[in-house]
């Protein structure tokens, strides 16, 4: 994997990336001033916030949206608050 | 240089003055001989007088500029000879052929010109032959037998086999224009 | 085994591409190089290749489809001439920057307007640092090898860039000359499979292509092109060694021709120099000690060996076929004069711009910038030093 600073002798040719899906590893959890709260309890698992997250920051997991929230990725844009039918998501200051 | 013959075809746009070239190229080249054939690099244009050149020479062929001194001029359409200057750049010894009807005699008196003036009537063949004035191919066996350039009995076997190529999709024209290439052999006079 | 043949420029081209067999062509045509991409499409039609051939509705979307079918791991091969070169320009440079090794003959003709469609080298003299590698050729001989030989020096693990293959518009393209082509199985075998290091349609090893590359990485990636140009000579010549073990035929980073005892030369590039070669075979039956200087590899420019070839003349006039409008000649006399200057050579150079819109140059025209050379000796003083050959008052 290339690294901040590496130079033109190490890293692939053409700016080539070789591991893909690497936004993974860049986390833009820190560009939030707040966070969506997810209240599990209002939530009626209809998957909008999921299928709104612009960085696929809402978790899913075996149909169950209740999983998590992402906060090392989510960068606090909430649309998921906004499209929420029953507001069982709330936005908090960071 | 001193193998080298640099021809030049005065035809009107659309009668295979390029062709003529090109065939009388290939040819040779199949004969062991280094070639270009190559048309004026204008405008094409049906009926417009359009030049074509040849270059064939033992050695190595590298100009690649137009030929500006042809020692042999071959011109496909007797009407030409009041619009263009066929003889422009041609030296003392060289050698012009002409579809025409007239004699050699008649000819060089029009041309102005003493060199090797050589009359042929390749319409008069081609109608008769092929069945429409298609001036080329009988030009190039009167070109042949005017200068000697390629012994005849093998130009006419590979130009044999280049118009079966070439008419591979008309094969009943070959024979036509083979008799065209032979009679104007034969048929045409200095 | 080799064959004879007699064809036109572009027939031999199409004939190259035949032989090298990739496996995406997407082309447009144009004049002066609408019979090569004609041809080959037959070839394509009647099943003689194993090429998809794309369509395309521009050049723009030609170079675009031949980088997307490079990038995706196959050998992929266009061409094109003058205003189309112009079309694909900044696909050129992702070509180049993106590391693909695709090769591409140009049929160089001149950059409207006023429009014309003959001969000269504005297309590919603008294009020379798009980071493409650029072959000229005197004939359609030399650029039937010189496609050959790109494939394998664009395809070079040292290399990885692509190249431009150029031909003189008409001149080469459309003028029949005899030519030696190789056997098919030849070429197959020489040009051998390629390999792509990393591609897209590899679903073992998924990448991503063309990324945003901002100030932390792009120059850094520049300088892998800097890196990858300089290898190019190196590779040039290895491979034309390799190509004269099947041809017989010998080529280098350029040719010299009568340069050894020369005390005068000219240095060009294309088809005009088999036209200089006969005037230096006239000066050298009246006793001149003429030469000629013909460059094959263009870009990158070969400066040390030319300046080398060139350091014991007492004067040197360079040809070029396009202008560059900057007042301070044509694009191959920069490129010379610097070589020159890096060695503190002590030769006088001078600067014949001609040909512009195809514009024929004769053997006596050629004979004249030997004069003036021979003057420039004679009274150690340059007159003129950007002239313009065959143009009229």
């Amino acid at each position: 994997m290339v690294k901040p600073g590496d130079g033109y002798k190490d890293i692939p040719k053409g700016g080539l990336i070789l591991e893909v899906g690497n936004a993974k590893s860049y986390k833009t959890g820190g560009w939030r001033t707040e966070r969506p709260i997810l209240d599990k309890e209002e939530c009626i698992n209809c998957h909008l916030c999921w299928a709104f997250c612009p960085d696929s920051s809402v978790l899913s997991e075996d149909g169950d949206v209740k999983a998590e929230i992402d906060y090392d990725h989510c960068k606090g844009c909430g649309i998921c608050a906004y499209e929420c039918p029953v507001n069982a998501i709330e936005m908090e200051k960071e | 240089m001193t193998s080298l013959t640099e021809i030049r075809w005065h035809g009107r746009g659309g009668q295979g003055s390029k062709t003529a070239s090109i065939l009388l190229g290939k040819v040779a080249a199949k004969t062991g001989k280094n070639i270009q054939a190559f048309p004026e690099y204008g405008p094409e244009r049906m009926g417009a007088p359009v030049l074509a050149y040849n270059r064939i020479s033992e050695d190595k062929i590298t100009v690649h500029c137009q030929v500006t001194e042809p020692s042999t001029v071959a011109v496909l359409d007797p009407t030409l000879l009041s619009v263009v200057d066929v003889t422009d750049g041609v030296p003392a010894d060289g050698t012009i052929i002409v579809n025409t009807t007239e004699d050699g005699a008649e000819l060089k008196e029009k041309l102005g010109f003493d060199g090797d003036v050589w009359a042929v009537d390749a319409y008069g063949i081609s109608t008769e032959e092929i069945g429409a004035p298609f001036p080329n191919t009988p030009m190039l066996g009167a070109l042949i037998k005017a200068t000697g350039l390629l012994p005849y009995e093998g130009f006419l076997e590979e130009i044999k086999k280049e118009f079966e190529k070439k008419f591979a999709h008309k094969p009943e024209v070959v024979e036509g224009n083979l008799a065209s290439i032979e009679r104007a052999y034969q048929e045409v006079k200095n | 085994m080799s064959n004879q043949v007699a064809l036109t420029g572009n027939e031999v081209m199409a004939q190259a591409m035949r032989q090298i067999n990739p496996d995406v062509v997407a082309a447009y045509p144009i004049t002066p190089q609408t019979a090569m991409v004609q041809v080959f499409s037959q070839f394509v039609a009647d099943g003689n290749v194993d090429t998809e051939y794309v369509t395309v509705e521009s050049e723009h979307s030609a170079m675009s489809a031949t980088v997307g079918a490079s990038a995706a791991g196959s050998r992929a091969m266009t061409a094109t001439a003058a205003n189309g070169l112009a079309l694909m320009w900044e696909i050129l440079y992702i070509a180049s920057g993106t590391r693909l090794p695709i090769v591409m003959p140009v049929v160089n003709r001149a950059l409207s307007g006023p429009i014309n469609i003959h001969c000269d080298h504005s297309d590919a003299m603008g294009a020379r640092d798009a980071g493409w590698i650029q072959f000229f050729a005197e004939n359609a001989q030399e650029a039937y090898d010189n496609a050959i030989q790109a494939v394998r020096i664009s395809e070079h693990e040292d290399v990885r860039l692509p190249s431009m293959v150029n031909l003189d518009g008409f001149i080469i393209s459309h003028a029949v000359e005899n030519l030696e082509i190789l056997a098919d199985d030849e070429v197959e075998e020489f040009v051998g499979e390629y390999h792509a290091d990393n591609y897209l349609l590899n679903s073992e090893s998924p990448i991503a292509v063309g990324p945003l590359d901002l100030q932390d990485f792009y120059f850094e990636h520049k300088m892998q092109q800097s890196v990858a140009v300089e290898n190019v000579k190196d590779v040039v010549l290895k491979v034309a060694e390799e190509y004269k073990g099947i041809s017989g035929r010998e080529y280098g980073l350029f040719e010299e021709y009568k340069l050894d005892d020369a005390e005068i030369a000219v240095v060009a590039l294309g088809s005009t120099t088999g036209t200089a070669k006969a005037a230096v075979d006239n000066l050298r039956e009246q006793g001149v000690k003429a030469g000629l200087l013909k460059i094959r590899l263009y870009r990158p420019f070969p400066a040390q060996e030319i300046a080398d070839a060139l350091k014991d003349l007492k004067a040197v006039a360079i040809l070029d076929r396009a202008e560059t409008f900057s007042t301070t000649g044509g694009p191959v006399f920069a490129d010379v004069k610097a070589a020159l200057y890096d060695i503190k050579a002590d030769v006088e150079a001078t600067n014949y711009i001609y040909g512009l819109g195809g514009r024929d140059i004769k053997v006596g025209e050629i004979e004249s910038v030997f004069t003036d050379l021979q003057q420039v000796v004679e009274t150690g003083n340059v007159e003129q030093t950007i002239n313009y050959l065959g143009v009229r008052e």
